[in-house]
């Protein structure tokens, strides 16, 4: 029987196989940053053990980096402990690592693609969730805890039960004002933040196959707010032409394509789930409450509680209102927000932040709002530059940063306060993600973009012409 | 790693489906670097409200956590398994858990008991007739009993014979060594490097 995408990769990576154990699994790619790996590093330490491949390793210093006053040490005590730490472990276990300051420094799962790192039909691990971002390579790309990094150090492999394969199919092309993020807050709010629970995605289909490659990245990168251990999407030409000529892409680039061109499922292949949504009705999309799956189309109105039947949904609906202080029935284009948030590892690359320049070019955030535009990695900020993107930004009244994870979640300056609303390119809406007592609204570059504009949520053709 | 077999202690419900691991553990406490000492996280937004279900006294010394569906999903931070154990919680129960907390917490010695939302609710009726009840989880049978209750949970068998037996992951695979280094010999050579 023919074999799906993921279930190739896998198989192409079992170091061991024993009848009642996990399989155990190669490892590719190590990726690690300083929040999950000091405990891991103290781990190796205590049992005299040593890394077994550094050259599969990559560190980078994502979460706690300020995107202000880069120069100067890190000011939070604790942020800059994390960050020596994962400094000195490094030079300790001789780990690569790309450092504040670096050409290469950024989040995490923006800095492996851009060296070329990441390709199809690569495992790769990291202790952060959303390493499902890689998966658009057609690697099998999945977060792991603190104590499997130690493991992965220690040994290069993992052992691990097969994950189950889900189809996601998506019929039809996406109209022009849809983009990525639109697609999978919309994939999201059908199957649910549980749905994809112990599965693979597999995105298929024409509108995917018509993504660049970043796109494809968002997609990915929010597989994980479906619940699913990881996302992938089949290589093809678009891929290739992405990798060819990156920093470490294959020397012999033509041998690495054609095992590539093997990689995609089998004709005759079976998944255990499939799930089909129409791309053709889909619209910009946004989240009105505390979860990744509470979204509806940006001309919905926030539901009411009672809208739900499931009674654990009307739960979560009446609690999420209640902290986001919404009012069942307000039109979403009415919600103002105090702040926007372009930027994170969902949406922080050189075409979300052209997307967003293009909507803001001679406009003007509006009075009310505070916007943040943090490039995803150093390489991203020094291309938006030669690109005059930051001048764009600047204009219109945007603070221009360095790069790093900022606002997407609360562990260094870039915070919201309580109470503040923020229309948010990044991937979770959980309480306090952004800070204590924050509200966060998922949105689109694009729909952030005509957000600041606008001082309430509104989509680009809500503005008026420039 | 110490070995479970049977729990016996105090079980505190938490009516809440959706746990998240920010819930659990809010990430300004993801900067500290050790691997004990989480005990004043666990659950620290949760716990200014006098009313949340750890500040009653019957659950002062809890060590059993029951809850709704979907415990654990979000962010794989392992800290929010560290601050269940480190504030005394050795098992939790609910009806369905995000794969990535079920696999951390397998490797930190937390037991996830997974029962029917039925028992779930079953549980927390009792706890509730009686506070501060304490309740039996039994690895080795896969059973939980609490007063006149008793009820199967199921859990990863591996996980549940690495558990019994307070086996180490790491230790496990280093001694397939030969194996892997068997296995590189073999990857293509156009992989990359990041040295
Ligand atoms: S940008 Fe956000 S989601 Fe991405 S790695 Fe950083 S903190 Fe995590």
């Amino acid at each position: 029987m023919g074999r799906t995408l993921a279930e190739k990769v896998w198989d192409a990576h079992v170091v061991r196989r024993a009848e009642g154990e996990p399989d155990l699994l190669y490892i590719d790619l190590h990726l690690i940053h300083e929040v999950t790996s000091p405990q891991a590093f103290d781990g190796l330490r205590a049992t005299g053990r040593t890394v077994r491949r550094p050259d599969l390793t990559l560190a980078t210093e994502d979460h706690n980096v300020p995107t202000l006053d880069i120069d100067k040490p890190i000011a939070d005590p604790i942020s800059r402990a994390q960050v020596d730490a994962l400094r000195a472990n490094c030079a300790e276990f001789g780990v690569p690592i790309r450092p504040l300051g670096d050409a290469d420094q950024g989040i995490v799962h923006v800095v492996g693609p851009q060296l070329g790192l990441t390709q199809p039909g690569m495992t790769v691990v990291c202790g952060d969730s959303h390493t499902s971002t890689h998966g658009a390579f057609g690697a099998l790309a999945f977060g792991i805890g603190t104590s499997e990094v130690e493991h992965v150090l220690a040994t290069q492999t993992l052992p691990l039960k097969p994950f189950k394969t889900m189809a996601i199919n998506i019929e039809g092309e996406l109209p022009d004002d849809v983009t990525a993020k639109d697609l999978i807050l919309a994939i999201i709010a059908e199957i649910g933040t549980g749905g994809g629970q112990g599965y693979v995605l597999e995105y298929r289909g024409p509108a995917i196959a018509g993504l660049s490659m970043e796109q494809r990245m968002t997609i990915c990168n929010m597989s994980i707010e479906a619940g699913a251990r990881a996302g992938m999407i089949a290589p093809d030409e678009t891929t290739f032409e992405y990798l060819r000529g990156r920093e470490r892409a294959p020397e012999d680039f033509d041998s690495a394509v054609d095992y590539w061109r093997t990689l995609t499922t089998d004709p005759d292949a079976v998944f255990d789930k499939e799930v089909t949504i129409d791309a053709t009705s889909l619209s910009p999309f946004v989240t009105w409450g505390t979860n990744p799956g509470q979204g509806l189309p940006l001309s919905a109105s926030v539901p009411a509680p009672e809208d739900f039947d499931d009674p654990s949904e009307r739960a979560a609906a009446q609690k999420a209102l209640a902290y986001m202080g919404l009012e069942a029935g307000t039109p979403l284009k009415d919600i103002a927000v105090d702040t926007v948030f372009l930027g994170s590892c969902t949406n922080g690359r050189i075409e979300d932040l052209r997307a967003a320049a293009e909507i803001l070019r001679g406009r003007a955030v509006a009075d009310t709002v505070t916007m943040l535009v943090v490039p995803g990695s150093v390489k991203v900020r020094l291309q938006a530059q030669e690109e005059g993107l930051d001048k764009v930004f600047e204009a219109a009244g945007a603070q221009w940063r360095n790069a790093g994870c900022s606002m997407c979640l609360a562990m260094n300056p870039d915070k919201l306060r309580p109470q503040e609303r923020s229309a948010s390119t990044s991937n979770r809406n959980f309480e306090g993600r952004q800070g204590p007592g924050g509200r966060t609204h998922l949105v689109s570059p694009q729909v952030a973009a005509a957000t600041a504009v606008v001082g309430r949520l509104a989509a680009p053709s809500d503005l008026v012409e420039v | 790693m110490e070995k479970f077999t049977t729990h016996t202690g105090v079980a505190a419900p938490l009516r809440h489906s959706n746990v998240d691991t920010d819930q659990i553990i809010p990430a300004e406490y993801l900067k500290r670097i050790t691997r004990t000492g989480y005990e004043d996280a666990l659950f620290s937004a949760w716990r200014q409200d006098p009313e949340f279900v750890l500040n009653d006294p019957a659950y002062a010394t809890a060590s059993i956590l029951v809850a709704g569906p979907d415990f654990g999903t979000g962010s794989s931070r392992e800290h929010a398994v560290w601050a269940l154990n480190d504030y005394g919680f050795r098992v939790v129960v609910s009806s369905r858990f995000a794969d990535i907390f079920r696999g951390n917490a397998g490797k930190g010695g937390l037991v996830t008991a997974e029962v029917d939302q039925e028992v779930v609710e079953q549980l927390w009726a009792i706890l509730d007739a009686q506070p501060g009840l304490e309740i039996t989880v039994d690895l080795q049978d896969k059973q939980i009993r609490a007063g006149e209750l008793t009820a199967d949970f199921t859990i990863d068998e591996y996980v549940r014979w690495r558990l019994l037996e307070g086996l180490d992951d790491i230790g496990i695979t280093l001694q397939h060594s030969d194996e892997i280094a068997a296995f590189e010999q073999e990857r293509p050579g156009f992989l990359p490097t990041t040295a």
